[in-house]
């Protein structure tokens, strides 16, 4: 990873909405009391979303003084966290090319091509217009449905340079593609449908099971 | 291979209503409170008698585990951890289970908790899996809203379960990494002993498990441990989510008996060998983080903990990496080798300075940019790493590239010579400038 | 107690101990650079990697396991350990490989070079080739504040200074920022750091990352003199080193004394050094026509003697300043009687400190190490942080340790641990007078100046001595009554009685008083600044010191003294402990040390007092106090004095308890002279105006 600073330009503010004061309200009380600091992560994020995918410095020391934490511990957790954003992102979409192996060995290379072509030809910057950024992230998990890039909330899988591109200019127009596999795929099913799971036994009634118990021990395990 | 009915992730490709009808009517939730009412010791008998090995890389006996949680609970409560941070490239199994059977997730929950005396579980979602997370956290909600958990439930054990999510550190998912990033830190892993049993969240005893591991237990205690167990091999039992990517014609996830050989699961479920099986080459069985296998050992071997350590890889998450010959393998390792050291929490020397320096060794090796003796410099390098970390992620740094070295070593050679015979200078700035 | 061999070597260890400890023990060395046994355990640098036989077949970290994690073998033998096998010598090479590759080769440029920890083990594990052919990394530089220098490029990311400005500074301002190979140690986006400690970050970096930015290019090591002294520059007595070249103090660093400063020192302690070379009275000065011109010794003397033979001794008075060593003011105070002078007083800033209640009364009475063991303490008219950084360091332990709760009676203020403020001031005090016994056991009361130094002082030590009686602080077996002087020299000095005579002698405050009257004919200030000196009417004063502060400003006769590190005096601490100085360096141009100047001065008056050298004069002044011949050592006080104390029947004020240190940087001569802390100063006074907002 590179070395992660603050973007420059900075917003003079930050405060949560009144919707997410009360969401941040209701997340600190899933911890023990004394323990808000674990909230950290769930109400950074927020912040980031309620910032336009990006956090600032002045939301970074709204979430620490809320939650106790001096400014450097919410620093460090910002600049930790990877998925913490401290530029601008893309306001139409930011897209995260998975670059790690199982997707390289299925095209991601060719994905990172298209963000250049089409984005700008260095991650994190944003493009002409500022409406779309991209990086490479590491492994997000979808492996079986490699290639695949990911927009802010959404996945999209099995991905072509092409089909790639056609995503980037649907969200170019403030459009929101379809997530998921953009093949003719089920899931993380194998193509051309389920080879497993096809039994309607399972499906047609609700289950019961009937308890495999071992055969009794052949002699008296000692009680103690 | 394994029979549907046999199968526990029956929801796995989404076909069927994720939410609390569908899942009862799959059959989860079923008698939970009957083993409850059993006790503790009952439910962790009955996990050590199912032979499961936890499911998140390690291997460990899932009920021996729940055993040492302190008997008797004290002035600390006690904590499940439930690990869905699943970020070990080429697996995303757990991913299923968040989103197409989360029931099976919240109920292993309240069953391991219960077994382990604990009254809240922390799940701590991975950040990017936004949507798996929101479907958990329904499902989660549908249950309290059942009163099959919360507090005065049904089942006679209050129990809370907090929907946690991270914000991308591969290294959270090392488990007291998790803890340290629960309690609102960075992802530091702690040092051990103390183990999280005795010193875990917020310093109270708790238990971290896989995603997996939880979401069985249900299925474990319903079908009999003795059930669980007939599948697989000594040692190895029960069956598995296996995650199929890289060079098959058709990737996919699929729960198999334990033991299943390579060529069958890749037969039967992944559509065989992109180009056949002449074509393999390689194989990474477990995830990023183990040794490869080259393509004569691995076609017949065993998918399972034992078979895999034998060739001196290991089964880790069952996320099976196939390569086939097209594969630039320095080049794939060293995109690995770049993942630890995009990963590397940066905490203890040999890791941190380490990681940087294979990745950079390797890149040059990829284009051939490299001298020979280098190549055992770098074994060598692996070697400093290896068990001398605070965490795991050091070995599993050093691993995939002593895989590389092990068996590919004249693969690496030849491109070293190559270049040497006919550098290629421009290209290959060229190249690096691509990147 | 659990037994271990460490190489083959068996040894009882005490339970908790780390293997690393255990090791060291033994004899064997164990390499490190995180590893620091008064901060908490990180286990990062992996340099301390032992085998341990049984155990998993991989090296361990023996800083981070403690004896007891190890299993006897089979037969009960204890476990093994092993320093140097092939196995730990290896891993250890390789951590020191890793150390380097990215660490810069710059130690002919470095601060650190020397006395640098990588380099001594770089010696021992390091292996003589370069295999790593990448860039090297380069860290962008840190701002840190004017006091500790940085060059990022050098951190090996050990965390000592993040875990130390924790920990025990109590501050949360450095972490460790990013991850991987790019985790970067910093402060809050290039915030200065705001602990009084920070300095000590420079001794805890193992490199030259964090060095001392005014000591910056000035000296190597190997030629510096190197003096074992004491620190003047608070009441704790830290103990010091002070480097000289020539005659030129180039830096000063912490000893070690577990019972006094650990081995901590304050910043001002650090970083003064610059103030004992600006502003130096080198030569004596007399007045005329309005304007001090430089004179000779005897001139000046002579004019002092002809102004003593031609006043009244009740028209004479002597003011002690806060850095008197103990011997000069015996010495004065023997001049005094000697002449008759009633009016002599240790006490410029007022206090009722000496008068009653025996050494008891005046004392830090558990000693600082008890803070250790207190189970409550009430702060009263005391801000430690700002008085006595290294003792309120130790509060902050004391507090971390747990099971101790702290309550404060005076102003709020950022103490770096959590205390309940129980008042402001005197009324809330007095409402202790009838509490009902605590059931802590060993609580303290730490009773600063801020309460005392008042012209209610003694009606508010009554009150404190009473609250202590019916709390339980003063009881059998348990004296907790603390007093914390922020003045170096003022313990030595009440212990050789240099307060004003029984007869009807002045205080300080009525002598000032009596000056701003007329009433006053010749006022002697031997290094006493902290007083108003603007308003001291028509007075003949003199001033014998070593700075060109505000006695100096006023005087009419200059008297060039010697400084801390220019002599060798005794300076008692705030429990009582007398500790010696060295001499570092010599005084400036025709300065001389202070016993001698007197000394000289009680011969011009035809009252010579009665030794030649230190030595006569230190066995006359171990005659009258002879706890002062005990060097380093505690003795305890008289508890049962402290009734007499609680007789004073006077009415205390309304009026809050306030700190007497306003700004920690600029409490005494020698550090208003200094340019670091005058920068310091600045900045805290920026940062206070900034907050305020």
């Amino acid at each position: 990873m590179s070395v992660r600073r603050l973007d420059p330009v900075q917003p003079d503010s930050f405060v949560f909405t009144a919707e997410n004061l009360a969401w941040a309200k209701s997340t600190i009380e899933k911890y023990p009391p004394g323990k808000q600091a674990s909230a950290v992560l769930p109400i950074l994020w927020r912040a980031q979303e309620q910032n336009d995918g990006w956090v600032s410095r002045k939301a970074m020391e709204y979430v620490g003084d809320m939650l106790g934490m001096s400014h450097i511990r919410v620093f460090e957790v910002a600049t930790f966290y990877t998925m913490f954003q401290l530029s601008p992102v893309g306001k139409r979409a930011h897209i995260q090319v998975c670059g790690t192996t199982p997707c390289m060995l299925r095209g991601a290379e060719e994905l990172k091509k298209v963000c250049q072509r089409k984005i700008h030809a260095e991650a994190h910057h944003l493009n002409a217009d500022g409406s779309l950024s991209w990086e490479e992230v590491e492994c997000l998990g979808a492996c079986v449905n490699a290639p695949m890039v990911q927009v802010f909330k959404d996945t999209y899988e099995d991905l072509t340079p092409e089909a790639l591109e056609k995503i980037i200019d649907e969200f170019s127009a403030g459009k929101t593609p379809k997530p998921g596999p953009q093949t003719d795929r089920q899931l993380s099913a194998p193509i051309g449908g389920p080879m497993t799971l096809t039994d309607p036994a399972l499906y047609s009634d609700t289950r019961t099971f009937t308890r495999l118990e071992p055969p009794p021990p052949l002699e008296t395990p000692k009680t103690t | 291979m394994l029979a549907d009915k046999d199968r526990i992730f029956t929801n796995l490709y989404g076909l069927h209503d994720w939410g609390l009808d569908g899942a009862k009517r799959r059959g989860c939730w079923l008698d939970t409170k009957s083993f409850i009412d059993k006790g503790r010791d009952w439910m962790v008998n009955e996990m050590k008698a199912s032979g499961l090995r936890g499911r998140g890389g390690a291997g460990f006996p899932t009920g021996l585990k729940w055993s040492f949680m302190p008997k008797v609970v004290g002035e600390r409560p006690h904590y499940l951890v439930v690990n869905a941070d699943e970020s070990e490239p080429g697996t995303c199994k757990d991913r299923e289970i968040l989103r197409h059977d989360p029931h099976l997730l919240v109920e292993g929950c309240l069953l391991a908790s219960a077994a382990m005396g604990a009254h809240t579980a922390y799940v701590y979602v991975r950040g990017e899996f936004i949507r798996e997370r929101e479907h958990f956290q329904a499902a989660v909600d549908q249950a309290y809203e059942a009163r099959l958990i919360g507090k005065n439930n049904i089942h006679g054990w209050d129990f809370d379960i907090v929907v946690h999510h991270g914000a991308g550190a591969y290294i959270c998912g090392e488990e007291t990494a998790m803890l340290e990033s629960l309690e609102g830190k960075k992802g530091l892993p702690r040092m051990k002993p103390p183990f999280p049993a005795n010193v875990g969240l917020y310093g109270a005893p708790t238990t971290v498990n896989n995603v997996e591991s939880i979401a069985v237990a249900g299925a474990i205690m319903r079908r009999g441990a003795a059930w669980f167990a007939g599948f697989g091999r000594p040692n190895n039992v029960g069956t598995k989510l296996f995650c199929i990517s890289g060079h098959v014609n058709k990737p996919c996830n699929v729960e198999e008996e334990m033991g299943i050989t390579f060529r069958e699961l890749i037969d039967r479920h992944a559509g065989g060998v992109r180009g056949g099986w002449d074509n393999l080459l390689a194989v990474i069985p477990g995830g990023s983080s183990v040794r490869m296998v080259p393509a004569a050992q691995i076609i017949d071997a065993p998918m399972d903990f034992d078979s895999l350590a034998k060739l001196r890889s290991g089964l880790g998450t069952a996320a099976v990496i196939v390569m086939d010959k097209s594969t630039d393998l320095i080049r794939a390792i060293a995109r690995l080798a770049k993942f630890y050291m995009h990963e590397s929490c940066g905490q203890c020397t040999p890791c941190r300075e380490g990681t940087g320096w294979m990745w950079r060794v390797l890149t040059r090796m990829a284009e051939g940019r490299a001298e020979t003796y280098e190549i055992d410099m770098l074994l060598d390098v692996t070697k400093q790493i290896e068990g001398h970390t605070i965490c795991a992620l050091g070995d599993a740094a050093a691993w995939p590239i002593q895989g590389l070295i092990a068996h590919f070593r004249d693969v690496i050679e030849a491109r070293i010579d190559r270049y040497a015979a006919n550098p290629d200078h421009d290209g290959a700035v060229a190249r690096i400038a691509a990147e | 107690m659990p037994k271990i061999k460490i190489d083959g070597l068996e040894i009882d260890v005490e339970s908790g101990m780390t293997l690393l400890q255990a090791c060291e023990l033994a004899g064997a060395e164990v390499p490190r650079f995180c590893y620091h046994e008064r901060l908490s355990i990180a286990g990062n640098c992996r340099m301390c990697l032992v085998e341990v036989k049984g155990g998993p077949p991989k090296p361990q970290a023996s800083c981070a396991m403690s004896v007891n994690d190890l299993r006897p073998g089979p037969n009960g033998e204890p476990p093994e350990v092993f320093t140097k096998t092939p196995m730990v010598k290896k891993a250890r090479e390789g951590v020191m490989e890793f150390l380097l590759i990215n660490h810069p080769l710059d130690c002919p440029i470095c601060d650190q070079g020397g006395e640098c920890d990588l380099q001594d083990q770089a010696m021992a594990y390091g292996i003589s080739k370069n295999r790593y052919h990448e860039n090297k990394r380069a860290v962008e530089e840190k701002y840190l504040g004017p006091l500790v220098k940085t060059e990022m490029t050098r951190c090996i990311q050990c965390t000592r200074c993040v875990r130390f400005t924790t920990e025990v500074g109590g501050v949360e301002e450095m972490g460790a920022t990013g991850r991987g190979e790019d985790m970067e140690i910093t402060t809050y986006l290039d915030k200065a750091i705001t602990s009084e400690l920070q300095g000590n970050i420079i001794d805890l970096c193992p490199v030259g990352a964090l060095t001392s930015a005014p000591y910056e290019f000035k000296a190597r090591p190997w030629e510096l003199r190197k003096t074992e002294t004491i620190d003047a520059m608070d009441a704790v007595g830290s103990n010091i080193r002070v480097d000289a070249r020539g005659r030129e103090v180039m830096r000063i660093l912490p000893r070690t004394h577990e019972d006094v400063n650990e081995e901590w020192i304050s910043d001002k302690t650090r970083f003064v050094w610059d103030g004992l070379r600006s502003q130096r009275l080198d030569r004596p000065y007399v007045r005329e026509f309005g304007k001090l011109r430089a004179a000779s010794w005897s001139e000046a003397l002579m004019r002092i003697a002809q102004k003593f033979k031609a006043a009244k001794p009740e028209r004479i008075g002597i003011i002690l300043g806060d850095l008197v060593g103990a011997e000069e003011a015996f010495s004065i105070k023997q001049l005094a009687m000697q002449l008759g002078i009633g009016n002599i007083d240790c006490r410029q800033d007022g206090t009722p400190l000496g008068e009653k209640g025996g050494r008891a009364g005046y004392l830090f009475n558990t000693g600082i190490a008890g803070l250790d063991d207190s189970d409550a303490i009430m702060l009263i008219g005391s801000n430690p942080r700002l008085e006595a950084p290294v003792l309120n360091a130790r509060i902050r332990k004391r507090y971390l340790k747990g099971g101790c709760t702290i309550g404060v009676i005076g102003e709020p203020a950022d103490l770096t641990y959590p205390y309940t403020h129980l008042g402001a001031g005197p009324e809330t005090l007095a409402r202790f007078v009838d509490h009902t016994p605590a059931t802590s056991r060993k609580p303290m009361f730490i009773v600063g100046q801020g309460a005392l130094a008042r012209p209610d002082g003694a009606a508010v030590l009554a009150t404190i001595v009473k609250a202590a009686k019916a709390i339980g602080v003063i009881k059998e077996g348990w004296n907790g009554l603390n007093i914390l002087h922020d003045a170096a020299g003022r313990v030595g000095a009440l212990d050789v009685c240099a307060l004003p005579a029984g007869d009807g002698g002045k205080s300080a405050r009525q002598t000032l008083e009596a000056a701003k009257a007329g009433a006053l004919d010749v006022l002697f200030l031997l290094g006493a600044d902290e007083i108003d000196t603007t308003a001291l009417g028509s007075t003949f004063v003199i001033y014998q010191g070593t700075h060109g502060d505000a006695g100096a400003h006023r005087a009419d006769v200059i008297l060039p003294g010697a400084a801390y590190t220019e002599k060798q005096v005794t300076y008692v601490n705030t429990e009582g402990r007398a500790q010696m100085t060295a001499r570092a360096s010599f005084p400036p141009g025709e300065a001389k040390e202070d016993w001698a100047i007197l000394r000289a001065l009680s011969e011009q008056l035809g009252a010579t007092l009665a030794w030649n050298n230190p030595d006569e004069l230190r066995a006359a002044m171990y005659r009258i106090a002879p706890q002062l011949a005990r060097l380093d050592q505690l003795t305890p006080a008289d508890a049962s004095a402290l009734t007499e104390l609680a007789t004073v029947d006077a009415k205390m004020s309304a009026e809050p308890f306030r700190s007497r240190v306003k700004d920690f940087y600029l409490t005494n001569h020698i550090a208003r002279a200094s340019k670091i802390m005058a920068e310091c100063s600045v900045l805290k006074t920026a940062r206070q105006l900034e907050a305020a907002e």
